[in-house]
């Protein structure tokens, strides 16, 4: 095997090419994402909001597994008619444990940013597994597997931990209970269900899926859906604090 | 690098190493059962790298008997890439049909896990950016900078690890998606161990590229070779930056990235809008400033217009990210950052299209005359035509009304099948006969139906989503006679039906006019007549136009 | 780092840069003693057939 020769190796005008296009090319990124790490104003001081329950996060990992992003944004611009069909223009802050971003990039179907509380756990249920006996004309897939899925959440601790470890404030406790967690949020008279209450505050509690036996992926995809938006404090929520 | 010994390169030595690691940890992962993707990925991964630890065995004994470098181009590897292209573009067009038809009619869903839209689109986008657009541009590159360089390509088993890798990468991520492996970041859904080995493959890829611009005999790296390594450079910075990450478990396909929310969102369309701008610009825009002149016979229009387009368009394209992420929660300076060098854009993008068409200057009748030509020249008006759209898109006015609809499907697609894939047919027609060496096409006729049936496609379907998107957005803010929003969102959703429907039509036009260029390919090879020997160092290549 | 500290930076040497950065490019390519070179670069696709090698 011959190697090249130191000439070849360093020739110039190659190399003076790719160092050019390098820094042509940098610029833009550095300008664009860097300040956003260090600007105080990226992310508006808020009330209310806290990281997922495990539950929740194993349902966003459900919604981010089916491609729902494909379909639905999870970001309400600050236009009259969205805030009018959708709710409060969605906050910076209200995605700022969300890894990734789920803001999306097409309405096939609605905004989802504050679709938590609108429907009730059953017209979910129902949606879900049938689009189109709920609302006819809709031309959303089916996702009636859902509920005969079990959920696998052996490993939940360690989505948690991993979760912790890049800045979500998940402490200690919340990784060691994150398995009872989850049963705890699907049964609100279960002994762990107060701590847990106390661990998410205004986490939607219930029996998701009807299916009182298993935890199943319906369980949690609608305990991530009827959570989305609720968690911020608006009444407390200055936006002329934020300008930015 | 030249290497006439039996012994084995340090290249098939390392592989041999990579295969052996690869294939351990693929039976690691799928025992440990941590998920069931990476069960089965696992699984995958181990087969791959068996056969991988096969091949280089065989390759190994016949190492001594191969004579190596009776060609002074390594144009095998092309050949291969040509192969592959058209292979997947048919695969990536026909799941595009699919999902458009399941927009249609949703009980094409099945309601199976599967195959529903929201695994399927995923598949569908990287199918046509990634294994038909990725594998164009890594097959052109590696014929154009040969050509241009007068080198042979830098390493014997590189070139052959960039192919087979890449292959392998499309393997998965496609696999992965219709399992269930995504991070949801578009155009950069794969896991964090797909994208790991995509990183391996890219730098091997830049290595290659590079260590064959240092073996050139021309003083000049033709403009062309400016635009491949820029998109080389580029993707495999923007790759790497978006998709930081930890895995949950090393043997375990689930990962959570090391950004969040609003800073998530800016460096993810940071990443989207440069995959338009580097992978599907910047590459093609090589192609276009190689194959254009070649085919027409005649150097491109200005060569200096080609130098400023290059160092403005790479410059610009970068900044572009922010203008999908207006009126969100991403801070104001950013959104206006990005509109502005959108607009700004406007202005090296048409610079490159005038220079693309413009080289036919005084020989406008080969349009008549050379079909591949006429489908070139018109991708880059079809580039135009979007790089317009493009800027005009991204002023935050338009804007409020043109996102979230389809009008961005339109708008992309306009680029994508007209741009893109015109240029990517162009370069194939182009190639073929050039390197199995016959004398032109085995039928020019055939590269007018695909021509015109295709045009016909992409016009059916960006006039279909152009209604719809307006449509749409309008029905969105529109408010009755009391202040009241006037529909609901299902009511926008019905209205959209007998558009999905054209929408659809047009895909399947699309998708046959790639099959009448896959079969006119296989028959160019199979039976075009042979160029006739005679003393080549004097003779041109015949051109498409004169031939048939 | 607040907003304000980052507008004026980029309002004045950010502008200064772009504004050299262009005339950089600009001035490489229409630099009259470049033009030969440009013109022969121009020429490769049309002569980079494999007999050619040699000369």
């Amino acid at each position: 095997m011959r190697f090249l020769t130191f000439h070849q190796i360093l020739e110039r005008k190659s190399i003076l090419l790719l160092i050019g296009i390098l820094i042509t090319v940098a610029i833009g990124g550095l300008v664009e994402i860097v300040p956003l790490f260090y600007l105080k104003s990226t992310v508006e001081k808020v009330e209310g909001m806290r990281p997922y329950t495990p539950l929740e996060l194993a349902g966003r990992n459900v919604y981010i597994r089916e491609g729902c992003y494909t379909c639905h944004s999870q970001m309400i611009r600050t236009l009259r008619d969205e805030v009018e069909r959708y709710g409060h223009y969605s906050l910076a802050a209200e995605s700022m444990y969300d890894r990734p971003f789920q803001w999306g990039s097409k309405r096939t179907g609605p905004d989802l940013a504050r679709v938590g509380g609108k429907y009730s756990n059953e017209w979910h249920l129902e949606h879900l597994a049938n689009p189109r006996e709920v609302v006819v004309g809709s031309i959303m897939p089916g996702y009636a597997f859902l509920a005969g899925t079990k959920l696998d959440y052996r490993n939940i601790g360690d989505h948690l931990k991993v979760n912790a470890m890049l800045g979500v404030p998940y402490d200690e406790e919340m990784i060691a209970k994150a398995k009872a967690d989850v049963l705890a949020q699907l049964d609100e008279d279960s002994d762990d269900y107060e701590a847990f209450a106390a661990r998410y505050p205004k986490a939607p509690v219930g029996n998701f899926d009807g299916n009182a036996r298993d935890v199943t992926e319906m369980d949690a995809l609608i305990a991530y859906l009827q959570m989305l938006g609720t968690l911020v404090d608006f009444t407390v929520y200055d936006d002329q604090a934020n300008l930015r | 690098m030249q290497q006439n010994s039996p012994t084995l390169s340090f290249g098939e030595i390392g592989l041999f190493f990579l295969s052996g690691a690869t294939f351990l940890y693929g039976l690691m992962a799928a025992s440990r059962r941590v998920d069931p993707i990476m069960e089965i990925h696992g699984y995958l991964i181990a087969i791959i790298s068996l056969a991988a630890i096969v091949l280089l065995a065989a390759r190994a004994t016949k190492a001594g008997k191969v004579q190596d470098h009776a060609d002074p181009y390594n144009m095998d590897v092309v050949k291969a890439g040509v192969i592959a292209s058209t292979f997947w573009g048919i695969i990536g067009f026909s799941v595009g049909l699919v999902i458009a038809l399941q927009l249609t009619f949703p009980s094409l869903n099945f309601d199976t896990a599967y195959l529903n839209f929201g695994r399927l689109r995923p598949l569908h986008t990287s199918a046509v950016i990634f294994a038909f657009g990725g594998n164009i541009l890594i097959m052109t590159s590696f014929f154009v900078v040969q050509k241009t360089c007068k080198a042979r390509l830098a390493g014997e088993i590189a070139p052959w690890f960039v192919f087979w890798g890449y292959q392998i990468f499309i393997l998965m991520a496609a696999t992965g998606y219709l399992i269930g492996g995504t991070q949801s970041k578009e155009y950069a859904e794969p896991e964090w161990y797909i994208d790991i080995w995509l990183t391996l493959v890219w730098v091997t890829y830049l290595l290659v590229f590079l260590f064959t611009l240092f073996k050139r005999k021309e003083p000049h790296i033709y403009v062309a070779n400016w635009f491949y390594l820029a998109f080389i450079v580029t993707v495999a910075m923007l790759h790497v930056v978006n998709n930081f990450g930890i895995p949950v478990s090393f043997f375990g396909s689930k990962s959570y990235g090391l950004f969040a929310g609003t800073q998530d969102a800016m460096t993810q369309w940071w990443y989207g809008h440069n995959a338009v701008g580097f992978f599907l610009t910047a590459g093609f825009l090589a192609i276009m400033y190689y194959f254009i002149p070649k085919q027409a016979n005649r150097p491109v229009y200005s060569y200096r217009l080609s130098i400023i387009h290059f160092w403005a368009l790479i410059f610009l394209y970068i900044w572009a990210g922010p203008h999908h992420l207006h009126y969100t929660a991403l801070p104001d300076w950013a959104q206006t950052l990005g509109m502005t060098f959108s607009i700004m854009l406007w202005m090296p993008s048409w610079g490159g299209m005038i220079n693309g068409m413009m080289t036919l200057s005084g020989a406008w009748d080969k349009l008549r005359t050379d079909p591949v030509l006429r489908m070139m020249v018109v991708s880059t008006a079809f580039y135009g035509m979007s790089t317009f759209e493009g800027p005009l898109m991204s002023i935050k006015a338009v804007n409020s009304l043109s996102h979230y609809t389809d009008w961005t499907i339109g708008h992309v697609h306009s680029g994508a099948l007209g741009w893109v894939a015109y240029i990517s047919f162009g370069a194939l027609y182009c190639i073929v006969p050039w390197l199995w060496k016959k004398d032109g096409l085995y039928s020019n006729k055939l590269v007018n139906w695909h021509f015109w049936i295709s045009t016909l496609g992409i016009l059916l379907y960006i006039c279909a989503m152009w209604v719809s998107g307006i449509m749409q957005g309008l029905m969105w803010r529109a408010y009755d006679q009391y202040g009241f929003l006037e529909y609901s969102f299902i009511e926008s959703v019905e209205a959209m039906h007998p558009y999905y429907f054209i929408r659809a039509l047009g895909g399947l036009l699309f998708v046959l006019g790639s099959l009448i260029m896959a079969y006119n390919l296989w028959k160019t090879v199979k039976s075009g007549n042979p160029v006739v020997a005679r003393d080549t160092s004097k003779t041109p290549m015949l051109r498409q136009g004169e031939a048939a | 780092m607040t907003y304000f500290d980052l507008a004026v930076f980029s309002k004045t040497w950010g502008m200064l840069f772009l504004i050299v950065l262009f005339l950089s490019a600009v001035s490489y390519a229409l630099w009259p003693s470049n033009k030969a070179k440009f013109s022969d670069a121009a020429q490769m696709p049309l002569h980079d057939e494999e007999g050619e090698n040699d000369e």
